[in-house]
């Protein structure tokens, strides 16, 4: 049969315009952290000896942040974002491309643009909600096609960083006032709203609508998943091992093998 | 292992068995156990037939089938080099539980593929046609298809079905009642599509194999309703089946626009055999050797965890046996095919009842290898699928009472059912209203990405899925005036479905007679394996 014997388009489904999907990023849609981001950066200073000592400084700061981050995500952000201090934002901002291309890309985590897209088609907004710095995530808010961008901003002064982020910091609870304040202006109603995060740090983004789901979660997230019967979605699925996708060639290469007759 | 296949019952009459004073005790399913009641006298117990004889020889079944097909040419003079040929497979939903290898899909694959090999048919995709079932994992599809097949195709030319694969599905239309039919891109645009199915019941092959298993969720929505549900005296009755006649003018529309080559298969009903071949039998007719063996199993599974009672259930698979092959277009092929399903199932029956009794086992179509037979599922296994198992009239009369046996526990499979989950603590408090939940929620199930994304790459069911096995339910809902569940664990989950609790089989017979009278007509259905009362 013809393919142009069939009308090639499928049903509609219905759309939800008072909705939003909020998602976390860092986890939830790409493997990468705001670690690594500063990491590119560091390793790109303009002077060899100065991204070395960078490089070892930032190496050295892990367990830090790491303990930082364990006791509040606030405080991580404020030890962590200092590390910025003295950056031109030009360079920044132009680093920011290479950093998507570099670090960012090639660690979205596969399903994740569909699972946008998928939420898209319904008519609902799409809003990434991220604790990583608004220019890291221009690029990437581009490629998923998402319709908003929330991430920390970080405060220049005559063009270069302070090493402080403007608030509101874009962190924990702050980030479920954020959705109800956005919620607000855009006439969205947050029971019929989506949000998705991979860390327990997230429970008031995910608690403040009506469809939370853990993606990639970890364990305390996990279990309170389960414990509220929310959706574990797992989205680290290679597309090309995924054998749905096969019918529209995304698959490798490969010469078809036939069954032979036994002789 | 002849010596130990249950006694056989020669005349249809036999499978009729009467409760007298000094009948033996019934074993009905509890879930992942077993209830041993005492029936009130004169009660009507109802046995499946024993298992047809097997064909002797099923692969040359099979080959006499491809090459002497009903109403089309063989199977190899339809295959011309180069041509593109997508093969649609039945799912795991049947047969209940999974066969014993090789399984009769297997057999019918390896004889197609081979003669596809044969006449240079190169271009050859396998498709597990699930609709909105889950996905099968790659282990559940080798055990169904054998290594052979796997290895050649997997896993770029043996996939499931993705009904939610913007890219992957086509319309071809609108039935003459404006049902939209929704396909599978890949086999829409195959020369050919061959369906190897497994008909396990009356309500499936036929048009549903194309109508449904390769079609979308708006393709679903078309008799997928409540309705459509009501409309259907019986799910096991074609004629009679509103479901059945829809698939038919979908199936039908398909067939306009492909070329489809049917492959239909039946069983029997050789569920339990070996160490369980006691349940196959009339427990009046026990040896002592299987009174021993029930009662030592019955100790066994009592000191059990649940979990360890399930993996047992689960890992024995039935002794099926191929009892028929058809192939070629589908309506003779079909007719073919439901007139054997019936000669193994149906069992003439004298009258309704007015008081229905049946256990509730383990599994369903929709929980094979989940974690429970959650709440929704022990519905649609009483309400659905036990209450439609007739022909003619109902078995049990409008205004009747079901009894089941179920411990009706709370327990979901996360994996399998994350959207039933919600339904089930969200919907059902609010209304258990088939037509109110399908206008209010169901497309917001069904849309909900979260699920979509479970559906397409995980392991879940379809978003609209529980909303299905509600409906399912409806005609029984609507007929039955009450239903009684023996051996709750709890009373929130009987509550929300709307059934009662009763402690004991004498209770809840006793409740029923207070609806019915004390003269009241009891039957008691001994499934599995299935049994379909012809009611005259």
């Amino acid at each position: 049969m013809s393919s142009q014997h069939h009308r090639h388009h499928h049903a509609h489904p219905p759309t939800y315009q008072n909705s939003a999907a909020f998602y976390d990023v860092d986890g939830t849609l790409i493997k990468t952290n705001i670690v690594n981001s500063f990491a590119y950066y560091v390793q790109r200073q303009p002077s060899l000896t100065k991204s070395a000592i960078d490089t070892v400084r930032t190496v050295a700061s892990v367990p830090v942040f790491w303990l930082a981050d364990k006791l509040s995500r606030k405080w991580f952000n404020e030890i962590f974002y200092q590390s910025y201090e003295g950056w031109s934002e030009d360079r920044l901002i132009v680093l920011a491309d290479e950093l998507f291309e570099d670090v960012i890309k090639p660690n979205i985590y596969p399903r994740a643009k569909d699972l946008i897209a998928q939420s898209k088609r319904t008519g609902r907004k799409q809003v990434l909600l991220s604790g990583a710095l608004d220019f890291t995530m221009t690029r990437l808010a581009e490629y998923l096609d998402v319709d908003v961008l929330i991430a920390n901003k970080l405060e220049f002064v005559n063009g270069y960083a302070t090493g402080k982020l403007c608030k509101p910091f874009v962190a924990g609870a702050t980030k479920a006032d954020i959705m109800r304040d956005y919620a607000r202006k855009n006439n969205i109603d947050l029971t019929e709203s989506y949000a998705y995060s991979d860390s327990f740090s997230d429970y008031p983004m995910l608690a403040a609508v009506g469809h939370p789901t853990a993606c990639n979660p970890d364990f305390r997230l996990r279990s309170t998943a389960r414990s509220y019967d929310w959706p574990v979605l797992d989205l680290d699925e290679h597309t090309d091992r995924d054998p749905a996708r096969r019918p529209n060639g995304l698959g490798p290469e490969k010469r078809p093998r036939q069954i032979r007759r036994h002789s | 292992m002849r010596s130990i296949r249950p006694k056989t019952r020669a005349s249809n009459r036999e499978n009729i068995v009467t409760i007298d004073t000094d009948s033996a005790p019934r074993i009905m399913f509890s879930g992942e156990n077993f209830r041993l009641e005492d029936l009130p006298v004169g009660t009507r117990v109802i046995y499946p037939k024993r298992p047809m004889s097997p064909v002797a020889n099923p692969k040359a079944a099979i080959r006499y089938a491809l090459n002497n097909p009903e109403g089309m040419d063989p199977l190899h003079a339809l295959l011309k080099p180069g041509m593109k040929v997508t093969i649609a497979i039945d799912d795991i939903s049947m047969p209940l539980p999974v066969m014993r290898t090789p399984d009769v899909r297997q057999m019918v694959l390896e004889i197609v593929c081979e003669m596809l090999a044969d006449h240079g048919v190169d271009d050859v995709h396998l498709i597990i046609a699930l609709a909105l079932h889950r996905r099968m994992t790659d282990a559940e599809i080798k055990r169904m298809v054998g290594t052979k097949i796997w290895n050649e195709f997997a896993p770029d030319r043996l996939y499931n079905h993705d009904a939610c694969d913007p890219d992957g599905m086509v319309v071809l239309g609108r039935t003459r009642h404006g049902e939209l039919v929704e396909v599978n891109k890949r086999a829409a645009e195959s020369d050919l599509v061959i369906y190897c199915n497994l008909n396990f019941v009356p309500m499936n092959g036929g048009h549903k194999s194309m109508g449904v298993g390769l079609c979308g969720y708006e393709s679903l929505k078309a008799h997928h309703t409540p309705k459509g549900i009501v409309d259907s005296n019986s799910f096991m009755d074609p004629p009679k089946s509103h479901l059945s006649h829809s698939f038919g003018r979908q199936g039908s529309l398909i067939e306009q626009h492909l070329k489809v080559f049917h492959i239909e298969t039946v069983l029997n009903n050789r569920t339990f055999d070996g160490p369980l071949s006691f349940l196959m039998k009339n427990e009046d007719d026990f040896t002592e050797s299987d009174r021993l063996k029930f009662q030592g199993m019955k100790w066994a599974l009592d000191k059990m965890p649940f979990a360890a009672r399930r993996e047992i259930f689960m890992r024995t698979p039935g002794a099926y046996e191929l009892i028929g092959c058809w192939a070629g277009a589908c309506e003779p092929v079909h007719e073919k095919t439901l007139a054997k399903s019936y000669e193994q199932y149906s069992v003439e029956v004298d009258g309704q009842c007015d008081i229905l009794i049946t256990g509730i086992p383990y599994i369903s179509p929709y929980n094979v290898n989940s974690k429970a037979l959650n709440p929704l599922l022990v519905q649609v296994m009483a309400q659905g699928y036990y209450y439609h198992m007739y022909r003619g009239q109902p078995l049990v009369r409008d205004g009747g009472v079901m009894i089941i046996t179920h411990p009706c526990s709370d327990k979901f499979d996360p994996v399998h059912h994350p959207s039933y989950i919600e339904f089930f603590n969200r919907i059902l408090p609010e209304t258990r209203d088939s037509y109110t939940m399908e206008k209010k929620y169901q497309d917001e199930f069904a849309y909900n990405p979260s699920y979509v994304e479970m559906y397409r790459r995980g392991n879940a069911y379809h978003g609209a899925h529980p909303f299905y096995m509600w409906y399912w339910g409806q005609r029984g809902r609507e007929k039955l005036s009450r239903v009684i569940v023996v051996g709750a664990d709890n009373a929130t989950v009987p509550a929300l479905l709307g059934w009662e609790t009763a402690s004991s089989m004498a209770e809840a017979i006793a409740m029923a007679q207070g609806t019915m009278g004390r003269s009241a007509q009891i039957t008691m259905m001994h499934h599995p394996p299935i049994v379909i009362a012809d009611v005259v």
